[in-house]
C-alpha cells in the first residue's frame, strides 16, 4: 500500500485590533454591542459613500508583515472583489489583489524533533472584514457590526505536512499576533479566522494533488481535528480507486464531522479591479524603517537568547517566552534577583503561572511585581521563610499589594530559627505527649513526622525545617 | 428685472445688504417653478398631456420646506447683523444624484425610489453652509447614465427651456434647464463624460467640470468613481466661480478629493486674456468613429453653425489680446468613447452592485423561492435600460478572461489620451497652450424621443467632452450663440489640473466682449412665453 503525506496550506484572517474600522470612524471592536448598533453610511455602504483609509491598520499591518519576514512594498494599491451576499453591503469587499502591502515572507516552527521548519507566506495583505449573517427560525439575519472591521489576509504555502503541523503554525501565529500587540487573536472571538487547504499525495512526489477547503474551523483543536478527518478521509477514497474532487468542506464542531458545502470546480470571478476610490497606498522608506525599527525581539528569538544568555533548557525557555509579559517578567525578576536565572525559572514556572491562571490575567497586570519575586525568593535563600511560607506570601502581595518584607513583618511570618525558643515548644510537646515518645523511643521512627507536624502547628508554620530537624532528633534520642 | 433673473452673485449681494429677504427670493423662485416647471417626476405615470410638452420638468423633489427654513434662518441673521455666508438667499437645485439628508435621494431610479438619504453630500452642505436655499432634487438620466434626461424612472423627463420639443441634454438636464428657466440661479450637477457641459451647451447655461479631485465626491452616488466630478452650473461665469469657490477643496470624506488649495476665483475674473494661448484642434473639428460595417475609422465634419460659433469666439479673443494657437493636434481624441464605453462600464458594474435589494431601496414585490431570484427580480424590475446595458457591458469587459484585452487596454489609452493634453499644455513643449477652445457638442439639442435613433453625431455627442474627463483637467461650457433653430450652441475651453481659474478668466473675457451680440438678448421661450 502506497504511503500518503498530507499537503497543507492555510488562509488565515486576522483581525487588527485598531481603535476604528478601516474605513470610517466607526469603534473596531463589537464583541459586546447589539446587532447593527455599530455602523455607519460608508460601512453600510449607502449610496455615495466613500472609504477612507485609516492608517493605525496600515501601521499594524506593516508591522506583521516585517514579522513575518515579508518586503513591505512602498507602493500597494486597494482593488474591488466583486460578488453578492446579503452581508456584504457594498456588493463588493475592498481588499488588496496582485500589489498588496506586504510580499512573500515566511515563519518558522520549532518542530518537537529540535528542527525548524519554514512556512512560505504566499499572500499577506489589507482588506475590509464582511457583516455577519445567521439563520434562525427558517430566516435570515445579517448584522453590518463587522462590517469595515480592519483584517489582514495571510495565506501560506502549502508547506504544512500534517494537522499537528497545521496547529503548531496557528499557535505560534497566535503567539506573534498578541507579541506584536497587532490583534487580541482570539480564535473564539473570530480574531483569528482559519481555512485549511488540504490534499495528499504519495511520500516522495512533487507535484500538488487537487486540494479541499475547510472552512468554519474556529480553535486550534478543531483545526486538528478537521485537518485528520479530512487527510484520513481522502487516504481512504484514494486507496479505494476514488478521486479527490474540489470541494468546500464546513467544519461542524458539535458533531466532529466535515459537511460539504459545495463544488468548487468553477472558480469564482471576482472581476478584480483597482478600487478608485483610494489613491495607489503610498509609504516613504523612512516610514517603513520606522515601522521595522518597532519591531520587537520576536518570541523564537528570545527564546533561543533565554536558552543561551540563562542557559536555560528548551522547556523553560519556551513557557517563558509564551507570550511578550511573561519574558519580560522573568527578565526583571532574573534582574533583580541577581542570582540563579533557573532558580526564577523555577518560581515563575510553579508559582507564579499558577497565580496568573487563577486570576485570568498576564503578567504585566500583576501587582506583584518581578521585585517583589525576586525578594521573595532571597528570602528563601536567606532562611527568612521556608518555601511553603513564600509561596503563600507571593499570594499575599498579590492580593495585598503591599512589599513582601512589610506582610513578614506584619504577619510575624519570620521562620522560628531561633535555637531555644524551638526546643523550648520541643519540650512542651514531648512533655505533653510521652506515649509517642515512648513509641519512637522503641522502635515506632516513622513518628518522627508527626512530631514534625506537630512542632510546625504550634509555630504556624515558621519553624525553620532544617533546625527543627535536627533539634527533635537531639531530644528524642536523650533518654530521659 | 425679475429676481431670478439677477445672478447669484447679485442676489446674495442684495440680500446680504438687506435689500431683498431670503424669503422673498424663495418665494419668487416657488413661483417661477410653478408658471414653468409643470408636474414633477414619477413612477409609473402614463402618458403625458398636451401641457406637459411646454413645460420644463425638471423637478423630482421640490423641498420647499426646507428651503424656507433656510431662508428664515439667512433672513434672521441678516437682521441681527450676524456673517451671512457668501451664497445668502441664493436658491439652488441639486442633481438628484446626490444625498441630502431627510430627502428622497433617487438617482432617477425605480431601485432608490423610496429611498431617503441619512445624510448629506459634501458639496451640498457646502453650499448651504455658505447660505444657499435647496429649493429640490432635480431631473437626470437613470444613474446619470444618458444624454437626454430622458431615460429617468421619473416622468415627464425634463424639456429644454429653449423649445420644449427638445431635450435639454444630459445627465444633467433637470440642472441646466431649471437653470436655463430662471427656477434657480445656480445648480449642482455631476459631469462623467460631459453630463455637466453637454446640457449646458443645449440649455445656453454655463457648466463647469472641475478637475478630478477638485470637488469632494462624498455624497454622489458614483457612475464612474474615476471619472465623476460634481460642479457648479449657472448662467453667468461669475456665477460658476462663486459657486465652486463655495464647494472646491479637501473633504476628509474622499481620499480622492484633493487638498490642493483654492484660489479666489472672482478677484481674478477680470484679469482678462492678454498674452494668453489659447489653442486650436483640428481633432475637435470632427467626430472620428468607427464604420459598424468596415471597422475602419471614418470622419465627419460638425455642422457649420458650430465650428464657425468656435472660430468667432476665436476672433473675440484674439480681439481681447489673446494669441491663438492653431493645428494644435490631439491625436487620441477619437479613442475617448470606446475607452468611455469600457471604463465607466466596469465602474458602474461595481457600483451598482449595492442596490440588491437586501438594505434599503426597491426590492421585488413578486414571489421569490431563494435569494438569488430575490436578487435577480429586484434588479431586473428595478433598474431600467441604460443600468441594465452598462451592467452587461461591465461585467463581459472585466471578466477574468477579457479584463487585459479591454479594461487594462482601455486604461493604457486612457493615459494616451491624458499625454495629448499634457503636450498642449506643456510650458516647455511646442504649443504651450494656456487652455483649448472647442466645440462642447457636434450639435445643438436634438429633438425629444430622437437619443434612440442611429444619428453618428448623437452615438458620439460625448466625443468633444469626454477627452477631459479621462485626463482629470477642467472644462467649461460657456454659450457661444444661438443657431438657425433658435438653439444654444456651447463653447467649451479645457485647461491643465487645477487651471479653472484660467478657464473663468476667458469664460468672463468672452462674455465682457460679446455681451452686445444679439443673440445675448435672447431668452428661453418658456420665459418668452411668461
Amino acid at each position: 500500500m502506497t504511503d500518503f503525506e498530507a499537503v497543507i496550506g492555510l488562509e488565515t484572517h486576522i483581525q487588527l485590533n485598531t481603535t476604528t474600522k478601516i474605513f470610517c470612524g466607526c469603534k473596531a471592536d463589537s464583541w459586546e454591542e447589539p446587532p447593527n448598533s455599530n455602523i455607519c453610511p460608508v460601512c453600510t455602504g449607502l449610496p455615495g459613500v466613500l472609504p477612507v483609509l485609516n492608517e493605525a491598520a496600515v501601521r499594524k499591518g506593516a508591522l506583521l508583515a516585517a514579522a513575518m519576514h515579508s518586503e513591505i512594498r512602498l507602493t500597494s494599491f486597494f482593488d474591488r472583489k466583486n460578488y453578492f451576499y446579503p452581508d456584504l453591503p457594498k456588493g463588493y469587499q475592498i481588499t488588496q489583489y496582485d500589489m498588496a502591502i506586504g510580499k512573500g515572507g515566511y515563519l518558522n516552527l520549532p518542530m518537537p524533533d529540535g528542527e525548524m521548519r519554514r512556512v512560505g507566506i504566499e499572500k499577506l495583505h489589507l482588506e475590509e472584514d464582511a457583516g455577519k449573517t445567521k439563520y434562525e427560525h427558517g430566516r435570515r439575519y445579517i448584522d453590518f457590526n463587522r462590517c469595515g472591521v480592519p483584517l489582514v489576509e495571510m495565506v501560506t504555502a502549502p508547506d504544512l505536512r500534517s494537522a499537528d503541523e497545521a496547529a503548531q503554525y496557528l499557535i505560534r501565529l497566535r503567539q506573534l499576533l498578541r507579541w506584536l500587540g497587532v490583534s487580541e487573536a482570539n480564535m473564539e472571538k473570530g480574531h483569528l479566522r482559519c481555512d485549511a487547504n488540504v490534499s495528499i499525495r504519495p511520500v516522495g512526489r512533487t507535484d500538488l494533488n487537487t486540494k479541499t477547503e475547510i472552512k468554519n474551523v474556529n480553535s486550534i483543536e478543531a483545526v486538528r481535528a478537521a485537518i485528520n478527518k479530512e487527510i484520513d478521509r481522502q487516504i481512504e477514497l484514494v486507496g479505494s480507486g476514488g478521486r479527490v474532487e474540489s470541494w468546500t468542506l464546513d467544519w461542524d464542531d458539535a458533531h466532529d464531522r466535515l459537511n460539504k458545502m459545495r463544488s468548487k470546480e468553477t472558480e469564482a470571478d471576482y472581476r478584480y479591479f483597482r478600487e478608485p476610490d483610494l489613491l495607489s497606498l503610498e509609504l516613504t522608506a523612512a516610514w517603513r524603517e520606522e515601522v521595522i525599527a518597532e519591531l520587537p525581539e520576536l518570541p523564537l528569538a528570545r527564546r533561543a537568547r533565554f536558552m543561551r544568555d540563562y542557559d536555560l533548557p528548551e522547556y523553560d525557555a519556551d513557557i517563558l517566552t509564551g507570550d511578550k509579559p511573561i519574558s519580560e517578567y522573568f527578565e526583571a525578576a532574573v534582574r533583580a534577583y541577581h542570582g540563579d536565572a533557573k532558580v526564577v525559572s523555577n518560581w515563575i514556572m510553579n508559582e507564579l503561572l499558577r497565580i496568573l491562571n487563577d486570576l485570568g490575567v498576564d503578567a504585566s497586570e500583576l501587582t506583584l511585581s518581578p521585585e517583589h519575586l525576586a525578594e521573595v525568593i532571597k528570602m528563601v535563600d536567606a532562611g527568612v521563610v521556608n518555601s511553603a511560607t513564600a509561596k503563600s506570601l507571593l499570594v499575599k502581595v498579590q492580593e495585598k499589594g503591599k512589599s513582601p518584607a512589610a506582610i513578614v513583618e506584619e504577619e510575624g511570618l519570620a521562620q522560628v530559627s531561633d535555637d531555644s525558643a524551638l526546643q523550648v515548644v520541643i519540650q512542651k510537646i514531648l512533655a505533653e505527649n510521652p506515649e509517642e515518645v515512648n513509641n519512637f523511643r522503641s522502635g515506632k521512627e516513622g513518628l518522627f513526622g508527626w512530631f514534625m507536624g506537630q512542632v510546625m502547628r504550634e509555630t504556624r508554620g515558621k519553624a525553620d525545617p532544617q533546625l527543627t530537624r535536627e533539634l527533635l532528633q537531639k531530644n528524642l534520642s536523650e533518654k530521659v | 428685472m425679475a429676481i431670478l433673473d439677477q445672478s447669484a452673485y447679485v442676489i446674495a449681494y442684495k440680500v446680504k445688504s438687506g435689500e431683498l429677504s431670503a424669503v422673498a427670493v424663495l418665494e419668487a423662485a416657488l413661483e417661477r417653478i410653478a408658471a414653468v416647471d409643470g408636474r414633477p417626476g414619477a413612477l409609473d405615470v402614463g402618458g403625458l398631456n398636451p401641457e406637459d410638452e411646454t413645460k420644463v420638468h425638471a423637478f423630482i423633489t421640490l423641498t420647499a420646506d426646507r428651503a424656507r427654513e433656510q431662508a428664515e434662518a439667512v433672513d434672521a441673521r441678516v437682521k441681527a447683523g450676524e456673517e451671512v455666508g457668501p451664497l445668502a438667499g441664493v436658491p439652488i437645485t441639486v442633481k438628484d444624484i446626490f444625498c441630502v439628508k431627510g430627502t428622497p435621494s433617487t438617482a432617477a431610479s425605480r431601485i432608490l425610489a423610496n429611498f431617503t438619504a441619512p445624510y448629506t453630500a459634501t458639496p451640498v452642505s457646502r453650499l448651504e453652509t455658505a447660505g444657499a436655499l435647496t429649493l429640490g432634487k432635480v431631473n437626470l438620466d437613470e444613474f446619470t447614465y444618458g444624454s437626454s434626461t430622458e431615460s429617468s424612472a421619473f416622468q415627464p423627463s425634463t424639456r429644454n427651456p429653449w423649445d420644449t420639443t427638445c431635450v435639454p441634454g444630459g445627465s444633467s438636464g433637470g440642472s441646466t434647464a431649471s437653470v436655463a428657466a430662471g427656477e434657480a440661479p445656480l445648480s449642482l450637477g455631476t459631469d462623467t463624460a460631459g453630463s455637466i457641459r453637454q446640457p449646458a451647451a443645449f440649455c445656453g447655461v454655463v457648466g463647469l467640470k472641475p478637475t478630478y479631485g477638485r470637488v469632494s465626491r462624498y455624497g454622489l452616488i458614483a457612475f464612474g468613481s474615476s471619472l465623476d466630478c460634481p460642479g457648479p452650473i449657472a448662467r453667468d461665469v461669475r456665477d460658476a466661480a462663486l459657486m465652486l469657490s463655495v464647494m472646491a477643496g479637501k473633504d476628509p470624506h474622499d481620499s480622492t478629493a484633493a487638498a490642493v488649495p483654492v484660489p479666489d476665483y472672482l478677484p481674478s475674473l477680470e484679469k482678462g486674456v492678454k498674452d494668453m494661448r489659447i489653442g486650436l484642434s483640428p481633432d475637435y473639428m470632427q467626430i472620428t468613429f468607427p464604420n459598424p460595417e468596415t471597422g475602419e475609422m471614418e470622419r465627419q465634419e460638425l455642422p457649420k453653425e458650430i465650428r464657425e460659433a468656435i472660430l468667432h469666439a476665436a476672433e473675440i479673443l484674439a480681439k481681447q489680446g489673446a494669441e491663438i494657437i492653431e493645428d494644435v493636434p490631439m491625436p487620441n481624441t477619437a479613442y475617448g468613447i470606446p475607452v468611455y464605453f469600457v471604463v465607466s462600464r466596469v465602474e458602474a458594474a461595481s457600483n451598482l452592485h449595492r442596490f440588491d435589494g437586501v438594505k434599503y431601496g426597491f426590492r421585488t414585490q413578486a414571489e421569490y423561492q431563494d435569494l438569488r431570484e430575490m436578487y435577480r427580480k429586484t434588479r431586473a424590475e428595478g433598474f431600467g435600460l441604460q443600468p441594465k446595458l452598462r451592467i452587461l457591458m461591465g461585467m463581459y469587459v472585466s471578466a477574468a478572461q477579457y479584463s487585459e484585452q479591454y479594461y487594462a487596454r482601455a486604461l493604457r489609452v486612457r493615459s494616451l489620451i491624458r499625454s495629448d493634453f499634457e503636450a498642449a499644455f506643456d510650458p516647455e513643449g511646442v504649443y504651450r497652450v494656456d487652455a483649448l477652445l472647442t466645440p462642447t457638442t457636434p450639435t445643438t439639442a436634438f429633438k425629444m424621443a430622437d437619443i434612440y435613433g442611429d444619428s453618428v453625431l448623437m452615438q458620439y455627442a460625448d466625443q468633444l467632452t469626454v477627452p477631459a474627463n479621462h485626463a482629470g483637467i477642467p472644462g467649461i461650457s460657456i454659450p457661444g450663440g444661438i443657431d438657425s433653430g433658435g438653439l444654444p450652441i456651447g463653447v467649451q475651453l479645457l485647461a491643465p489640473d487645477f487651471k479653472e481659474e484660467t478657464l473663468f478668466q476667458i469664460g468672463h473675457a468672452f462674455e465682457m466682449a460679446t455681451a452686445d451680440e444679439a443673440w445675448r438678448g435672447l431668452k428661453p421661450r418658456v420665459l418668452r412665453e411668461n
